[in-house]
């Protein structure tokens, strides 16, 4: 049975096992933290501009489209293999949904709630800090998820430029035809993409501001 | 540049192949997403049930879904086309109940009331008004296929992502660059042509 033979690989070898699960997680983690701290910031800002709002869209949406093996292959040619192109490309991959969210979920905000804060006497930063960011919670989380299952995903892919991580399994399973070794890596690594869906969309709906929530 | 002048019938080929297997992807989930997005329409259970269960396929990674069909199919062309038709689904279903959810039921009941059968008021009312959204969804999933299909040439689909692998194997950076801005295009030029075609719909219906 391909499960025993793949559950034994585990157990022959729980080290092995163990460090490319730590390498894809870390890899993971570092990309959504780093794209968060990146895209959240800028969609925020650009809320609030006109000219650089449409640059940044634009440019969100046609990295929304490129594969992300692409995007993974274009930087290994300039940054060379490794866990840190792997995590550059990562990165840049996670952005745009954050971004794109962000921007949309901050434009949904009602006007009049933004009026009703500023007559109450509140600064700018006053008003994004207890109004807007709040209201705007959910949506941005809704993207951080996608985000985060991108990334996920796309670790599995960074094997190919050295990254490391489960999808090493893989590749050495299909160039082995090494079914139980590529179902080591596949399976944890599917579980691991569902698991982090699951988390995500467990925070979107805990940060629903208590206000609205029904 | 020079490697791609010397080799663009290579690089032509294999963008060939690349809208072939998109192409087929795109037809089968097309088929399916339009008989069960239909039932879900109609049914609050089936759409709940059909969106899990394909929302489940649509998180599973790329290159893990085409390992896990291995054992079961083998390489080749066909283990690429039921992973692309299975990350399509999720999108195309939702996106086809969505969309003949969202037609006026005053409109339906016109229809109704001129005579037309269930047949006729989903086929010359119901899809055409949903065309717009339905488009959207062919249009996510195009980019969609499209990316996959670039992973899928590690399990000898062919396409695009050949040369991408080719390049890597034999550190060879021209071919690596070749392969993967093509790819890009691709998805950018999928992505405007259908938006283009989801707005003109949707300036046609409104």
């Amino acid at each position: 049975m391909l499960l025993i033979d793949a559950w034994q690989f585990i157990v022959a070898h729980p080290g092995r096992f163990l460090n490319a699960l730590g390498t894809h997680v870390a890899l993971s983690a570092a990309a959504l933290t780093l794209a968060v701290a990146i895209a959240l910031p800028v969609g925020i800002w650009i809320s609030g501009t006109g000219r650089a709002a449409m640059a940044a869209i634009t440019t969100a949406n046609i990295g929304r489209t490129l594969p992300s093996l692409a995007v993974l292959a274009l930087v290994m040619p300039v940054l060379g293999t490794g866990f840190a192109p792997s995590l550059f490309a990562l990165t840049l991959l996670a952005m745009p949904p954050i971004l794109l969210n962000t921007y949309t979920a901050i434009q949904q905000v009602e006007p009049d709630v933004v009026d009703a804060a500023r007559g109450m006497g509140m600064t700018r930063a006053e008003i994004m800090r207890k109004v807007e960011l709040p209201l705007a919670a959910p949506i941005i989380f809704a993207g951080i998820r996608t985000a985060a299952v991108q990334v996920v995903s796309g670790a599995v892919l960074a094997a190919y430029i050295g990254g490391g991580g489960l999808g090493d399994f893989i590749t050495a399973g299909i160039a082995m035809m090494a079914l139980p070794q590529l179902l080591v890596g596949a399976i944890p690594a599917t579980l691991l993409s569902i698991g982090t869906d699951q988390l995500f969309g467990w925070l979107q709906r805990a940060m629903i501001p208590r206000g609205l929530a029904s | 540049m020079k490697w791609l002048l010397n080799n663009w019938d290579q690089v032509f080929e294999a963008l060939g192949q690349h809208i072939v297997i998109a192409l087929t992807s795109l037809a089968i989930a097309f088929a399916i997403s339009l008989i069960v997005g239909i039932w879900a329409a109609r049914h609050e259970g089936v759409f709940r049930a059909a969106i899990v269960v394909t929302g489940i396929l649509y998180t599973v990674p790329t290159l893990a879904f085409l390992a896990l069909l291995i054992p079961i199919v083998g390489l080749g062309r066909a283990n690429a086309i039921i992973c692309m038709v299975a990350f399509s689904l999720m999108i195309m279903i939702r996106n086809v109940a969505v969309g003949i959810r969202g037609v006026p039921a005053e409109v339906v009941d016109a229809g109704r009331g001129m005579g037309m059968t269930g047949f006729d008021v989903l086929t010359r009312i119901e899809l055409p008004l949903a065309a717009p959204v339905i488009v959207a969804g062919l249009r996510i999933a195009s980019v969609t296929v499209i990316s996959v299909a670039v992973v899928a040439a590690y399990v000898n689909a062919g396409g695009l992502g050949t040369l991408i692998f080719n390049g890597i194997s034999n550190d060879h950076a021209p071919k690596i660059w070749t392969g993967a801005l093509t790819a890009c295009a691709l998805a950018v030029a999928a992505d405007l042509s259908l938006a283009r075609l989801e707005h003109w719909l949707r300036s046609r219906t409104a």
